[in-house]
């Protein structure tokens, strides 16, 4: 049923997806309206949102894989805008903002700035280079196995840090809608990611991206539009929350709790968007988008259009912190609360809410993890269950649809750039998909362990996976077209002296081995790793042989759109 | 050898990386020079959200937004005036 090419299909895919959605959260508001109980509406709830996703990745197998160059740049940079707001972006976001104030802001400018790297520095280019990966383009540009094979390492922990984030948020949604432990929850979300991959996984569905932005997107924008018209009477969250500020101001007995509205830990905030910036403009599962695009003309635009998307997310973040605290301040102020109130008994069972003192709860008795307030809050202002479930199924799209994409790029950075780089013997394409799928297998249990201890909240997780794609790849990726006198020993030097400064520094700061330097926080450990890898790249190329002719040859070729690329003969046999 | 290499092709790059420091500088005043300036900021108010807070969260985004459009628009208007476009 899916045959020919990308704009023949949209319609076609569009409407079997939203009218899916629309048909499942129907039947669902029906039955809770029948009087259903809540606990049954979010089972199935999940349950859907799981069973939907297989039956589109095997619906996904039977359609053409060649949608690459046949994507016109809004389209493209929709389906990137959902295949970038995952969990971080969906619950971490609004959740930091929530508890740290303006310093939770440091997230929304380095989720945004970070798309302006993209288009002017590397998207036009990559674009023209042409070939599918980061480590492809590594491999040529450096002459070599070993920098695309250190690449792919880079990229392997970068989005193995990413994946642990998911599963943590998928964790949190099971826990809470399944009615099982947090742990447990973990690895039932791993489960359903697997599942969906193993089927097919979303990878030939672009169209399918298309459409669950906008299902996603509604799913954000519901709890807060509905509590900005509650509290203001108009439908514009973004720009009537200031009526939520002073609501909370006048609330507030006690000052001291609320968040500071102005810059207080200056180090930090600079430190942490500038690693999200600079990390988003090296994020593999993001680029590899851009590789897909018509033109480079439309490489262009599709990063322009995907920042436009995401602008509705992150102008509205902001929004729904200050409409949830709203909501919890004043219900406190009513003294409503009490440690048997519906839901703080249910966050407090999944560990994510703490209650000081008994009786009615006060403002500063309840102790709220940033990462339950997305979630948490269409219950705490009494909204409908179904919208509750609703947000529940966005977040678990997000998550699964992000941790899919990137469970596979590991799993094809293992086979694909590490597997063949070390194994001298001729290519053997059936190996591939085996050792792929083996990978991705053993890399979600691990990540899906590793979420279990909660190492931190979801910010924090992504906030690793960003600084070791800033300080790894950054550099090498931006001097290889901006540059031309870097040498492959440069840039291998480079990723890894950035690698493992930055590595080195979460590692430590987090077992406590060592203080914070400069009092900078771990999650901004791209602070030093940059810097350290862009002067070992310099000083390395430096002191190494220059770049010979072809190469150079290449590189002007990738900067100038018209003409076809020149690949160096030592990358010709790389490409592939 | 394609049309607008390698004659045009410095000429070209010339052209890109100024327009390339040109976006990286409005790109850096935003994303920093903002939030340095918010409490100052602070002291007015917008809608009732402190101005400093307004600007970071909303003003910047919007910022990004036209900037990036700003230069789609630009780089691929010199691409066809040096006729370096594709085909």
């Amino acid at each position: 049923m899916l045959r020919g090419d990308f704009t023949q299909n949209m319609g076609r895919v569009f409407a079997i997806y939203i009218g899916g959605c629309l048909l499942c959260a129907t039947i669902l508001i029906l039955l809770s309206l029948a009087g259903v109980p809540d606990r049954i509406i979010g089972i199935a709830f999940i349950l859907l949102t799981v069973v939907f996703y297989a039956s589109m990745g095997l619906l996904g197998r039977t359609a053409p894989v060649s949608d690459h160059y046949q994507v016109p740049a809004l389209y493209n940079g929709m389906a990137t805008a959902a295949d970038w707001m995952s969990a971080a972006s969906f619950i971490g976001l609004a959740g930091a903002i929530y508890a740290a104030g303006y310093d939770g802001l440091a997230f929304v400018l380095g989720w945004t700035g970070g798309y302006i790297l993209v288009a002017v520095l590397l998207a036009p280019y990559l674009r023209k280079f042409g070939q599918f990966t980061v480590p492809d383009f590594l491999g040529v540009r450096y002459g070599g196995r070993l920098a695309r094979m250190i690449g792919a390492a880079i990229l392997v922990s970068v989005s193995f840090t990413y994946v642990v984030a998911q599963l943590y948020g998928t964790g949190i949604i099971a826990a809470r809608f399944l009615g099982i432990d947090f742990s447990a929850g973990v690895f039932v979300g791993l489960a359903g990611i697997l599942l969906c991959s193993l089927l097919g996984g979303l990878r030939a569905l672009i169209w399918t991206q298309v459409a669950q932005y906008v299902v996603v997107i509604t799913a954000y924008l519901i709890p807060v539009v509905v509590l900005s018209i509650k509290t203001t009477g108009l439908p514009l969250p973004q720009l009537m929350y200031g009526r939520a500020l002073q609501g909370i101001a006048a609330l507030s007995t006690d000052a001291s709790l609320l968040p500071p509205s102005g810059l207080t830990d200056g180090v930090n905030f600079f430190g942490v968007a500038f690693c999200l910036m600079l990390g988003t403009a090296s994020l593999p599962h993001v680029l590899s988008r851009f590789f897909a695009t018509p033109s480079v003309r439309e490489a262009r635009l599709s990063v322009a259009w995907s920042l436009l998307f995401l602008f509705v997310l992150y102008s509205t973040a902001p929004a729904y912190a200050a409409f949830a605290k709203l909501e919890i301040i004043s219900q406190a102020a009513g003294h409503n609360l009490t440690t048997t109130t519906g839901w703080i008994a249910e966050w407090s069972r999944i560990g994510l809410l703490t209650t000081g003192g008994g009786g009615s709860l006060s403002m500063a008795d309840i102790h709220i993890d940033p990462d339950a307030i997305v979630l948490a809050t269409p219950e705490i202002a009494g909204l409908p269950f179904v919208v509750a479930a609703l947000v529940a199924a966005g977040v678990l799209a997000a998550a699964m649809s992000s941790a899919d994409g990137l469970l596979l790029s590991i799993g094809k950075a293992v086979a694909h750039d590490i597997g063949s780089s070390l194994c001298t013997a001729k290519d053997r394409p059936e190996r591939h998909g085996i050792v792929a799928r083996t990978s991705m297998i053993i890399a979600g249990m691990l990540a899906a362990w590793f979420a279990s201890t909660r190492p931190a909240g979801i910010v924090t997780v992504v906030g690793w996976a960003f600084s070791l794609a800033a300080s790894g790849l950054f550099p090498a990726l931006v001097l290889g077209i901006w540059w031309k006198r870097t040498t492959g020993p440069g840039a291998v030097a480079g990723m890894l002296a950035g690698w493992i400064i930055c590595l080195g520094y979460i590692l430590l700061v987090e077992t406590g081995l060592c203080g914070s330097l400069f009092g900078v926080r771990d999650i901004a450990a791209g602070v030093f790793g940059v810097p350290v890898a862009f002067a070992t790249t310099l000083i390395v190329s430096l002191c190494t042989r220059a770049p010979a002719p072809e190469m150079i040859d290449f590189i002007d070729s990738i900067r100038v759109p018209r003409g076809a690329v020149r690949p160096p003969k030592a990358g010709r046999t790389q490409i592939g | 050898m394609a049309r607008g290499t390698p004659d045009t092709s410095p000429h070209y790059w010339r052209k890109t990386s100024q327009l390339m420091m040109t976006v990286l500088v409005l790109w850096f005043f935003i994303s920093f020079g903002i939030p340095l300036a918010s409490n100052f900021l602070n002291g007015f108010v917008l809608l009732g959200i402190p101005l400093g807070y307004f600007l970071t969260a909303f003003g910047t985004l919007v910022g990004f937004v036209i900037l990036i459009f700003w230069y789609a628009h630009r780089q691929n208007r010199v691409d066809e005036d040096l006729h370096v476009a594709e085909d």
